[in-house]
């Protein structure tokens, strides 16, 4: 009785045709190319036990790369919102020549390989670097270090922002900021209570992508990383390096760990945002 | 009719395969390019010559033990020819696709060309790099790749390790700690040899690069003599890079024989000649003749008789939790 009455309140919410299709197409394609590979990532994990399982994700080494790789992704992620929001501003609310110069660049971290971005960045910072020669006397290291990392996961992870917030700017009304101004809000007030929870959600999203792009990148941190063991090795890496070990197994328990914790923290993200937006709709 | 058209296609197909070139597929190391493009276009000659019959040879290269791995996932190599032993020994271990006596197939462990391990350094060697001894000082900075990654790498860790444990009458504690001193002055470590000279040589970053010879020599002649120097140390370690058919893929291609041809021939004189061009050291002493200027005398080690074999060495040092983990570990 309850299953028919949960099917038909299943089938019957829209009034478009094609649900099944449309959903059954859904189900097959999340399978194959999302649920079953990931599963077989967490079916190897449990080949050789768990004693090997905790052996291979709590060793010194692995222990400092889950810390580096959080840490760095966090950072860069939130990196990312403040610089990100700013240049989306900026994009939106002013015109200056060069714009849609400015905007199309905003694109490139997406198309370029990051393994390109890597190097350059890496050329840029290093002792002979264009930037580097003037830093490192002044103290400041940035290749090979946990601060280069940062920086290379924050240039990938920028655009996400930027195209998220920037159509919720483009679309918010100035009617609003005009209304709020009449009752007498100083600048001050109109971005902290009208505009800024209105752009949240969007913020969120656009650091919940750029934070998850972070904990999976490769290319342009191995570069800059230096790689130095229980220093600068990130979690990808120790992944590649069991690999090259023959070590499937605990190759695969580290990314499981990476899976879940990410997973997680994700969620954590989306529930915030939907209260956030919840909030937005309200005000 | 329905036979006639069977017989016809039949035919077609056979003629098809029988014009059809033998194809090879070299999985090799990284460094090793240069030296197979030459091998395989006078292999080609030579079976043409022999048999009438065309051969066509690829190459894949890439750090060793990320070669070994594509293989045992499927990669079809006829033959490998990798930076180590060990990296074969998985071969048979992980997958059984060659037989464990592997190495007592062909002469001289099976490696008809070997290598060592010599630093280069930048023009003038203005920290005045000599020996292994020069390494440890602090203010030098030495590049090298991973040894947990790269072949070429574990060369060089073992040819400092060997160093150190001859200086010290064999004390391990001693040579661990010199060990664990000259990974201190490594600033970065990429995950496999030509990475690593593309940091040194490219980026500028370093005061001497641990490398091949062949590799240095290769550096040394594509990007200047004017800009790097060779310094060969007074001792290193015998690198033998060895080769193999892959018994399993040969079967299943029917290229067991032509496969067999190619090895044998890396040992033949003009195989030698090649590897000694290449700045392989040569087991020909023709060869070697010609070439002598290019290989300077050093005292070498082999790893058998300091470490006891591939299998011990890569369990004792550079598998996780082993002695290339615990150098790094703080207070130990």
């Amino acid at each position: 009785m309850s299953t028919q009455v949960s099917l038909r309140s299943f089938t019957r919410q829209s009034i478009l045709p094609g649900f099944w299709p449309a959903f059954s197409y859904t189900v097959l394609y999340l399978s194959l190319i999302v649920l079953i590979p990931l599963s077989a990532v967490f079916l190897k994990s449990a080949t050789s036990g768990w004693a090997h399982f905790w052996k291979s994700i709590q060793s010194p080494s692995v222990m400092a790369a889950y810390r580096l790789s959080f840490g760095a992704s966090l950072a860069a992620g939130s990196l990312s919102v403040a610089v990100g929001f700013l240049i989306a501003w900026v994009l939106v609310r002013y015109h200056f020549p060069g714009k849609a110069l400015a905007d199309a660049l905003v694109d490139l971290p997406f198309a370029l390989p990051t393994a390109v971005a890597g190097i350059a960045l890496t050329s840029l910072y290093t002792e002979n670097g264009w930037l580097g020669r003037y830093l490192i006397p002044i103290g400041v290291k940035v290749a090979f270090t946990p601060l280069g990392v940062t920086i290379a996961l924050t240039f990938t992870g920028l655009p996400f922002v930027i195209r998220s917030v920037q159509p919720v700017l483009a679309d918010l009304e100035p009617e609003l900021e005009e209304a709020a101004s009449s009752l007498g809000a100083s600048r001050w007030q109109i971005f902290g209570r009208v505009i800024f929870p209105l752009v949240r959600p969007a913020l969120l999203t656009g650091f919940a992508l750029a934070f998850a792009r972070a904990l999976g990148e490769y290319g342009s941190v191995i570069f800059i990383a230096g790689n130095l063991p229980l220093k600068t090795e990130i979690v990808p890496l120790l992944i590649v390096t069991k690999l090259e070990q023959y070590d499937y197994a605990g190759a695969t328990a580290l990314a499981v760990v990476m899976l879940v914790t990410s997973f997680l923290l994700l969620l954590g993200i989306n529930v915030l945002q939907r209260r956030s937006r919840q909030f937005a709709e309200r005000a | 009719m329905k036979l006639k058209a069977f017989a016809i296609s039949a035919l077609a197909v056979s003629v098809l395969f029988a014009a059809r070139p033998v194809k090879l597929l070299n999985v090799s190391y990284d460094p090793t390019r240069e030296l197979y493009q030459e091998i395989n276009i006078a292999f080609a000659k030579q079976w043409k010559v022999k048999t009438g019959v065309d051969v066509q040879i690829s190459q894949s290269h890439g750090g060793s033990g990320k070669q070994a791995r594509s293989v045992i996932d499927g990669l079809q190599a006829d033959v490998v020819t990798l930076a180590l032993a060990y990296d074969i020994d998985v071969l048979s271990e992980k997958a059984n696709l060659v037989p464990k006596n592997w190495q007592s197939r062909l002469p001289d462990n099976s490696t008809p060309y070997t290598s060592t391990i010599v630093f280069l350094v930048r023009k003038g060697n203005p920290k005045h790099i000599k020996d292994w001894e020069d390494l440890i000082q602090p203010g030098t900075s030495v590049i090298t790749p991973n040894p947990k990654t790269s072949g070429g790498a574990r060369w060089s860790y073992l040819a400092a390790w060997g160093y150190a444990l001859k200086k010290n009458h064999g004390d391990e504690k001693q040579a661990q700690e010199f060990v664990r001193r000259l990974y201190k002055n490594v600033p970065v470590l990429d995950s496999g040899a030509r990475g690593s000279t593309t940091t040194f040589v490219q980026r500028g970053i370093g005061d001497v690069l641990l490398s091949w010879e062949n590799e240095a020599y290769l550096a040394l002649n594509q990007l200047g003599k004017d800009k790097f120097e060779i310094v060969t140390p007074s001792i290193s370690i015998l690198a033998e890079p060895p080769v193999s058919i892959v018994d399993k893929v040969t079967a299943k291609h029917g290229t067991t024989e032509v496969a067999k041809a190619y090895l044998q021939f890396l040992y033949s004189e003009e195989g030698q000649e090649i590897g000694a061009k290449n700045y392989y050291r040569p087991h020909s002493p023709q060869a070697l003749a010609k070439y002598a200027s290019q290989f300077p005398k050093v005292t070498l080690f082999t790893i058998d008789e300091v470490f006891g074999g591939w299998q011990k060495t890569q369990k004792k040092y550079f598998d996780d939790g082993g002695v290339f983990d615990k150098i790094y570990t703080p207070g130990i």
